[in-house]
């Protein structure tokens, strides 16, 4: 039989059915349009943390304390104490591939001002930390060699503080406020940077010297981390060699001891965000397969009720010239256009959410042609394989015997 | 040429085994016919009828024994070119009619045409409308096959049977489920049908059937006990016309 012929009859058996052939294919409709907007997501997100990432500066490279086993219980990077003010000084007079290094210290904590209070994050680092970690001064001045060794308590604050504790005519500048009970002095602004990636809001904090933060606030005498900006992007990797055998040095290590501190660069950071988005891509991706696979079951199921059900045509067709290889064909394109109609359905559906998600939630998505191609193949292959059986059932039938079926 | 020997076959056998039992379903059955014959088969249920007229359909093979049709040997062939003698020299029409579902008349007709690859589409549906005129359903030829009446579904049966013009059209109890005065109806356009060459092998056990045919052949235990032709067979449209005078009579 001609091909064409086939598929026109194959067509009209999925139309004359509408509902059942639409329930059966929804299987296959739900799996497309999820693999179609999970890849989105995935493929999304993995752009965004890479462009995030990027946005920090490529020549950025951060030390942090190693993680370490005490007794077997892992203490955490925060808790163990190997990095201090120490390192960075021997770093600064020693380094040769370096711009500029900085102590980084965090914590949380509450803002009170007036009769306003914010929970916010102090970070803080040396005169140059805003300019390391790209932070920009909107008005006023950054913290002063003289305020650091002080231990001065001044702060410049974010854009999301100052909507929450000033008043909106109101100038931060000059005025006292209080962090965990410490009045501290704004000498600056910091300009809006909004949210990353991650959904943080980097405009809520306040930043001030890593002194002052260390011995007043936290009374803490190890580092959090150390960050520093490499000279160039195209030597980091030298950068970091260096970094990591001054500190060798500077902590007095063995050739036979690990390294207690861990060196991070920002390419680094982009390649493990990218394994772990490839491994969402992994479990999404297989989910979708999975619901993909149980669609493709529901179109066995139903070509086999089918079969069954139009064995006296089968029969007829046989009994007037219709070959094994005919009825073969038949049902198995029946299966197939089944399947790759539902794919279709599917991509559509696909797209559609993946924009509804990208306008409601503000996630960004990514539909490429990759993922549409793979579930048209995927659609095609199913409706083979699940259409097989059912196809090879029907061919092999006795003529006689299904014409006298009832 | 109208002599022509279309079938024949020689001390045909067909035995089906079930369990322990051999079930001799044709027991030696010679036959010879020539074109243009109308031929009842007839005899008690579980006769042989059927079975005969399945392997003369080559939708099924003998036992032993050799059939000839249109001068080919059927047992030398496999599934396939069974497959293409019944595409392209035999026609069948069923008790139940086996019209596809919710496909119009057209398309039915055309069914046996689309197994066949060298016959065009534009071909295909000209045959087809002209089987379709042949049967008197020209009006009806866009009609659902489940729009329609028994009568006029087995008049599409029929019109499929003959729209490949096959050399023999097979008949297995084709009035079985209809009344009287469509049964005539029918009767008369296979009538018509032989009158015009067209060789017919029709299987009925009803005596006033067979009586329009031209030759009865009567079963009994897989055997031929009764092959007689008939001199004066009666004409389905004089019966038919009969039929309709008492109708008129009983005023319903
Ligand atoms: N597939 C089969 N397996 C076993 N026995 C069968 C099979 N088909 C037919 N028979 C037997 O063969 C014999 C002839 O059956 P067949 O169907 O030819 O009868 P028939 O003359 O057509 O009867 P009816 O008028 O009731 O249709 C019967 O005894 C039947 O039981
Ligand atoms: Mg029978």
């Amino acid at each position: 039989m001609k091909f064409i012929n086939l598929i026109k009859i194959a067509l009209a058996a999925i139309i004359r059915n509408k509902m059942r052939s639409f329930l059966t294919m929804l299987g296959i409709v739900i799996g497309v349009a999820a693999v179609i907007s999970m890849l989105a997501i995935g493929y999304g997100s993995n752009a965004s943390i890479r462009e995030t990432i990027s946005s920090m500066g490529t020549n950025l490279i951060n030390v942090k304390p190693a993680s370490q086993n005490r007794g077997g219980v892992n203490q955490g990077r925060s808790a163990s104490p190997t990095l201090f003010a120490e390192d960075v000084t021997f770093l600064k007079n020693n380094s040769t591939l370096t711009d500029a290094i900085s102590p980084e210290m965090d914590g949380s904590g509450q803002i009170v001002y007036g009769s306003n209070n914010w929970p916010t994050t102090v970070y803080s680092g040396n005169e140059d930390y805003p300019f390391i970690k790209k932070y920009e001064i909107a008005t006023g001045r950054i913290y002063t060699t003289k305020e650091i060794k002080t231990a001065a308590k001044v702060c410049l604050v974010g854009q999301t503080v100052i909507e929450n504790i000033f008043s909106d005519d109101e100038d931060p500048i000059g005025k006292t406020i209080r962090f965990n009970n410490i009045p501290f002095k704004v000498i600056g602004t910091l300009k809006e940077k909004g949210d990353n990636t991650f959904g943080q809001d980097q405009d809520d904090m306040i930043l001030a010297p890593y002194t002052t933060v260390m011995k007043r606030l936290f009374r803490q005498t190890f580092l959090r981390a150390i960050v520093i900006s490499a000279k160039s992007e195209d030597q980091i990797t030298e950068t970091s060699a260096e970094i990591s055998e001054l500190l060798r040095l500077s902590h007095k290590l063995k050739d036979s001891e690990e390294d207690d501190f861990e060196i991070r660069t920002q390419d680094e950071l982009i390649s493990n965000f990218g394994s772990i988005s490839e491994m969402m891509l992994v479990l999404l991706g297989s989910i979708a397969a999975i619901s993909l696979v149980v669609g493709g079951i529901g179109i066995m199921n139903i070509m086999y009720v089918s079969v069954t059900e139009r064995t006296r045509e089968i029969g007829l067709r046989m009994a007037i010239g219709g070959k094994g290889k005919d009825i073969l064909k038949q049902f198995l394109l029946e299966a197939m256009l089944l399947s790759v109609l539902g794919g279709v359905i599917g991509v559509v559906l696909g797209i559609v959410s993946s924009s509804i998600v990208e306008n409601a939630l503000g996630w960004p998505v990514l539909v490429t042609t990759k993922s549409i191609l793979l579930s048209f193949l995927f659609c095609t292959f199913i409706g083979i394989f699940f259409g097989w059986y059912p196809a090879r059932k029907a061919s092999a039938l006795n003529p006689i015997e299904a014409l006298r079926h009832e | 040429m109208n002599n022509k020997e279309i079938i024949s076959i020689k001390n045909l056998q067909k035995h089906y085994i079930v369990g322990e039992e051999t079930i001799k379903a044709l027991n030696g059955i010679d036959l010879s016919v020539k074109k243009g014959e109308f031929l009842a088969i007839m005899g008690t249920s579980g006769s042989g009828k059927s079975t005969l007229l399945n392997i003369l359909g080559c939708l099924d093979l003998p036992t032993e024994g050799d059939y000839f049709l249109d001068g080919e040997n059927i047992k030398s062939l496999n599934r396939n070119q069974l497959a293409d003698i019944r595409n392209q020299k035999l026609g069948f029409v069923f008790q139940s009619y086996n019209l596809l579902p919710r496909t119009s008349a057209l398309e039915n007709v055309e069914l046996p045409l689309l197994y066949n690859p060298l016959v065009s589409n534009a071909e295909r549906k000209e045959k087809a409308e002209q089987a379709l005129i042949a049967v008197g359903l020209k009006d009806r030829m866009k009609h659902l096959s489940n729009q329609m009446s028994g009568g006029q579904q087995q008049r599409v049966a029929i019109a499929r049977s003959m729209v490949n013009s096959p050399v023999v059209i097979f008949a297995d109890e084709a009035t079985g489920n209809l009344d009287t005065r469509t049964s005539y109806e029918i009767m008369a356009l296979f009538q018509e049908l032989n009158d015009k060459g067209m060789t017919i092998c029709f299987v009925t056990h009803e005596a006033d059937i067979a009586d329009f045919t031209k030759r009865n052949v009567v079963f009994r235990d897989g055997q031929i006990i009764k092959d007689r032709i008939i001199e004066n067979s009666k004409n389905a449209l004089e019966a038919l016309s009969q039929v309709n005078e008492n109708k008129d009579e009983f005023e319903y």
